[in-house]
């Protein structure tokens, strides 16, 4: 079962949320990012390329414009591999555990997964985020040491950075889960 | 309840037949181990099972039943896989079911109340995760990185879930001996009917490894043996053993080999044998040690004179210049004494370098100590001088004011002294502070040239360390092969149909290259400062004597 929503994020970029039902306990969402537009690219190519002609013009030294060739071309290659997240998917599936993937946009994948026996709970929670404040979803963990602590706090979605009605959708999927597994964990 | 069921990739394609393994009643999850072929005899079963789990301490049972359809259903093969469940009583009974050549499983978990009444028996829900067994045999978890105020000694209960499951597979060696291709009572399917590993060349390795190992031992073993015997502990070779770095190196090196042999962190030593090269390099060395000489004469000039526009007391200025230059030409012309023999010497140390790279970055240093040997003379000589000045002018200072240092109770007591003390120490006091700023400059010009010195070397100690601890063999395991080397799992979800039950794939997440380095950084030789920054500064402005590399815990000279 599947189905997919628009919102927008803190920056009114536009988000697609995509929500997939594979069972009652298996829940899948998948937030896709505002991709790189053309605009900024050229924006970007052309201030790098413009420095170069400029050094070029005082220093009379060609290898500036081969530097300034290279180092777009890495950098680019830099910021697609590292920095840039195409889409953010989170899985829930009920007793095993929550895992959050972010997809970069050259194809690299990196997956953490928190087993369910350490999760407390799933929040909401507010943050001021430069001049804004802002809401964020965000999963509590247990402190081993202490039965009802919290010993972290780990936040989800913090590229794509949807806002609150957007969060709330999540939310209630999660804690739907969440409370069903409390119910058949504590029953014998 | 949602029940868990971890089932090895090997032995979805495997016959009907048993399923054994292990039930962890906390995490309600069953890791099946392998699978236990037809035509088998119950006692058999039991008995082996007996041996591994005392082998093993691991509680392997009997989980269930798998039956790997064909085309058309057999019904006789489906009572007799119920009457089993009678037979080995595990609660849950788990039935797992696939039909050959299609993707569709299904899998059914009862808890049977008691033969007489079956109608009671509830069925819960399964989710089968697949693994991959060899990788969760081999791999290793690495819990996440601990919280600072987290107890070491605190085995977390947390870390139930996976790691029973990646424990109990590792565990459980014992089971995976014998196959369904042995003659043995009982035929069973795990991940080494995939094909037992074995290559040629490994195998031959193996045997051969043996004997070198142990011829390699014993010449290690007398190499230690004669470096250890007493004339190297007499006095000067010891006090020259611990000054070079070399030294240092080569027995950072022995004990290294001594304990692995494969450890060899060779950057391709081969280059520093050319013999063009070493002579290019003692050609080189000459010329800059004179180039150097050069330079300190041109410094010990300009101080003579007017340095800086201040000026100098021109008695003390020509003494002390005279000495330090009388100094350098004696250095140059030892080094030109020298200069036949420097390229034979260095070919006979460079032979040493074949042990590594740090090796040759140590000789490298202990080559600038000795070439740099004139400039730690000028220092000590500077910071002798200004020293006993400092002292000279506090202990006079302190006669000034009419009061004594009592070396008994080591503090500052008054004392009356006598008219023609107080006129004698008054006149030596206005004298050394006079001549202070002459002393002064010199002893500050030259611990500038030592630091230099000092950082140069400092630098070169600083990468030999990051090499010696840098982990070449984790690093490698991360590259070649990910999967030993866990931070956690991931999970993907499998082709799904309404009323099948859910199906995962359990992957390995290996570990980020940061977190390798960190975990398993070699122990470097600790060569760290003894000195705070606070304290350097205080000996440099008292005029005491800094032995940047000293160890802690090591006796002062």
């Amino acid at each position: 079962m599947e189905d997919e929503q628009n919102f927008s994020d803190i920056c009114g970029g536009r988000l697609a949320l995509q929500r997939r039902c594979y069972s009652p306990s298996c829940l899948e969402f998948c937030l896709s990012c505002p991709r790189i537009t053309l605009r900024s690219l050229t924006a970007v190519t052309c201030t790098v390329w413009l420095a170069a002609y400029g050094l070029f013009t005082l220093c009379e030294n060609s290898m500036i414009l081969s530097a300034a060739i290279f180092i777009t071309l890495l950098g680019l290659l830099g910021y697609l591999h590292f920095v840039k997240i195409d889409h953010e998917t989170l899985l829930i599936i009920d007793s095993l555990g929550i895992q959050m993937t972010s997809s970069y946009a050259s194809g690299k994948e990196s997956t953490t997964f928190i087993e369910m026996g350490e999760v407390n709970d799933v929040v909401i929670n507010e943050a001021i985020y430069m001049q804004k404040v802002i809401y964020y979803l965000c999963i509590l963990l247990k402190d081993p040491v202490e039965p009802h602590g919290i010993s972290q706090v780990v936040p989800l979605f913090q590229s794509a950075k949807p806002r609150l009605d957007c969060l709330i959708e999540v939310y209630r999927s999660c804690q739907d889960i969440l409370a069903h597994q409390k119910a058949t964990s504590t029953s014998p | 309840m949602v029940l868990k069921a971890y089932f090895p990739t090997c032995c979805a394609s495997a016959d009907s037949g048993l399923l054994v393994g292990r039930w962890v009643p906390e995490q309600s999850s069953a890791v099946v181990l392998a699978v236990v072929h037809f035509p088998f005899i119950p006692i058999q079963v039991k008995e082996l099972l007996a041996q591994v789990q005392q082998a093993s301490q691991v509680g392997v049972t009997v989980l269930g039943t798998w039956c790997h359809r064909r085309q058309e259903p057999e019904e006789s093969l489906g009572h007799f896989l119920e009457g089993l469940g009678a037979i080995f009583s595990h609660k849950p009974w788990f039935q797992l079911c696939r039909e050959r050549g299609s993707k569709s499983w299904s899998c059914k978990a009862t808890r049977w109340q008691g033969p007489a009444s079956p109608a009671a028996s509830g069925e819960d829900q399964v989710m089968l995760i697949f693994y991959d067994q060899r990788k969760v045999l081999l791999s290793q978890l690495h819990p996440p990185a601990a919280l600072p105020d987290r107890q070491a000694g605190d085995t977390t209960a947390s870390a139930g879930g996976l790691a029973a499951v990646f424990d109990t597979v590792a565990r459980s060696e014992a089971l995976f001996q014998s196959d369904r291709f042995d003659e043995g009572p009982v035929r069973l399917s795990h991940w080494q009917s995939e094909g037992v590993e074995a290559s040629i060349l490994v195998e031959l390795a193996k045997w051969a490894a043996g004997p070198v190992c142990l011829l390699l031992a014993c010449l290690l073993s007398l190499v230690s043996a004669a470096s250890a015997c007493r004339v190297f502990k007499l006095w000067p070779l010891s006090f020259i053993w611990s000054k070079l770095s070399t030294c240092e190196q080569l027995r950072h090196r022995l004990e290294q080999l001594t304990l692995i042999f494969s450890t060899r962190k060779a950057k391709n030593p081969a280059q520093l044998m050319r013999k063009d090269l070493i002579g290019q390099l003692a050609d080189a060395l000459i010329p800059v040690a004179d180039h150097v000489a050069e330079e300190l004469q041109h410094l010990l000039q300009w101080l003579m004179g007017a340095p800086a526009g201040l000026k100098m007391n021109r008695a003390l200025d020509q003494v002390l210049g005279r000495f330090f230059l009388y100094h350098i030409h004696l250095w140059i012309s030892y080094i030109h004494l020298m200069s036949p023999f420097i390229e034979r010497i260095l070919w006979h140390v460079g032979l040493s370098a074949c042990l590594g790279l740090t090796v040759a970055l140590s000789i490298l240093s202990d080559i600038i100590a000795l070439l740099t040997f004139h400039i730690y003379c000028f220092y000590v000589y500077g910071a002798r001088l200004y020293c006993l000045k400092i002292h000279g002018l506090s202990s006079l200072w302190r006669l000034f004011r009419g009061k004594k240092w009592n070396v008994l109770r080591q503090r500052v007591d008054s004392c009356s002294y006598d008219l023609d003390e107080l006129f004698i120490g008054t006149l030596l006091f206005t004298v050394l502070v006079f001549l202070l700023p002459t002393t002064a400059l010199y002893y500050l010009v030259f611990t500038l040239l030592r630091l230099l010195v000092v950082t140069v070397q400092g630098l070169i100690h600083l990468l030999v360390d990051l090499i010696n601890s840098l982990p070449l063999y984790s690093l490698g395991l991360r590259l070649c092969r990910p999967y030993r080397l866990a931070a956690g799992v991931k999970f993907r979800v499998l082709e799904h149909e309404t009323g099948r039950p859910l199906r995962l794939l359990m992957q390995i997440n290996p570990l980020p290259y940061s977190r390798v380095m960190h975990t398993y950084r070699l122990p470097t030789c600790g060569c760290h400062p003894q000195h705070s920054w606070g304290s350097l500064c205080r000996k440099l402005f008292f005029g005491e004597l800094i032995y940047p590399w000293r160890q802690r815990g090591d006796k002062q000279d």
